[in-house]
């Protein structure tokens, strides 16, 4: 290893909230969660010419059980809203979203009975990139933002977990056998 | 207008007599205006006749005309993909009663064009195998593209998962 040459017989001292961040921060694995157009950017970011892992922190993971950020990409509608949701409840803590887009962030241009206005209404978002759609830069230093969020943060940071819920009276169903009592 | 369509214009005559309520020319699109009673039996004929076969259905939809007394339009486009001929079918139905007979059994292709005038107009298409939602959720109340919907729609109409 070349730690050793580095610290000779010596030792490092630090905070263990230091040594968490910084290994969070260099290891987030993006989940992308393409919906419409701001997808084909997001596809655009991992070309070679924008080429996403130049941050060396690309790990595009298809299965949010391995990844740490979610990248929403898209205008998400109502009937999407609780795919998201899904997913994002699947996504191991600590997790993180981007709203990539002025449709994620805000509903962009559909000001529209079947549209979501803002992802932010059912999951919380950590960064807003905007645009529409915004380029691989764009998202690039939303993703560095990110990056600084993340290695503020502090293991003794409480994950969001949702509060413990009650049953749900808005769905149909009768509530019976399904989900824990 | 074709000799071709006109034929078929007075052969639809000929065969549905009242119930062909007129005939519409515009830049060399023909639109058969028929009553909603008739449009399936119209479609069979259209899709059968030996002189112009229409072999495809591009499309059916539905219009609003709000505020006039038969407010729902309904409209198909049927092609002759062998005589290049394109022919349009409207009917409209009172608000009270949106009821129009479902073509799916003479073109399956308009099944899911049906679903559509269903879940944004609510136009009910009797006869129709499968008559659901096909954008909104099911258990949505309203039809968002009839022009008294609201544009922002309907608070509480729509669930988003808990924060």
């Amino acid at each position: 290893m070349g730690l050793e040459s580095i610290f000779g017989e010596g030792y490092l001292t630090t905070r263990i909230d230091a040594l968490v961040a910084w290994a969070r921060k260099n290891s987030l694995w993006p989940m992308p969660m393409g919906i419409s157009c701001c997808a084909i950017e997001l596809m655009s970011a991992g070309d070679p010419r924008h080429d996403i892992s130049r941050f060396g922190m690309e790990v595009m993971r298809f299965s949010p059980r391995q990844s740490d950020v979610m990248i929403v990409a898209g205008t998400v509608t109502y009937k999407m809203a609780h795919v998201i949701r899904k997913i994002y409840d699947q996504m191991a803590e600590p997790r993180w979203v981007i709203a990539m887009g002025a449709c994620a962030s805000s509903g962009g241009m559909f000001r529209s009975y079947s549209v979501v206005q803002g992802i932010d209404q059912f999951i919380p978002v950590d960064v807003y990139v905007a645009g529409c759609p915004p380029r691989p830069e764009n998202l690039f230093h939303g993703l560095l933002e990110l990056r600084k969020k993340v290695g503020k943060s502090s293991v003794l940071d409480l994950p969001d977990l949702p509060p413990a819920r009650e049953k749900r009276s808005d769905q149909p169903g009768n509530g019976k056998g399904r989900g824990f009592a | 207008m074709t000799p071709l369509l006109n034929g078929l214009v007075e052969a639809l005559r000929a065969a549905f007599a009242d119930r062909v309520l007129g005939v519409e020319e515009f830049r060399g699109d023909v639109t058969v205006l028929a009553e909603a009673s008739a449009v399936a039996d119209i479609a069979g004929f259209l899709r059968d006749n030996p002189l112009c076969p229409f072999d495809l259905c591009e499309d059916v939809f539905a219009i609003d005309q709000y505020r006039t007394p038969r407010r729902f339009e309904v409209k198909y486009h049927f092609f002759a993909v062998r005589n290049r001929v394109r022919i349009h079918i409207k009917t409209a139905v009172d608000e009270g009663d949106p009821r129009v007979p479902s073509i799916a059994a003479v073109y399956p292709a308009a099944l899911f064009g049906e679903r559509e005038a269903f879940d944004m107009m609510g136009i009910v298409f009797t006869g129709h195998p499968d008559l659901r939602r096909i954008y909104m959720p099911e258990d949505f109340a309203y039809h968002p593209l009839r022009k008294d919907f609201p544009l922002m729609g309907i608070p509480g109409s729509l669930t988003l998962p808990e924060r």
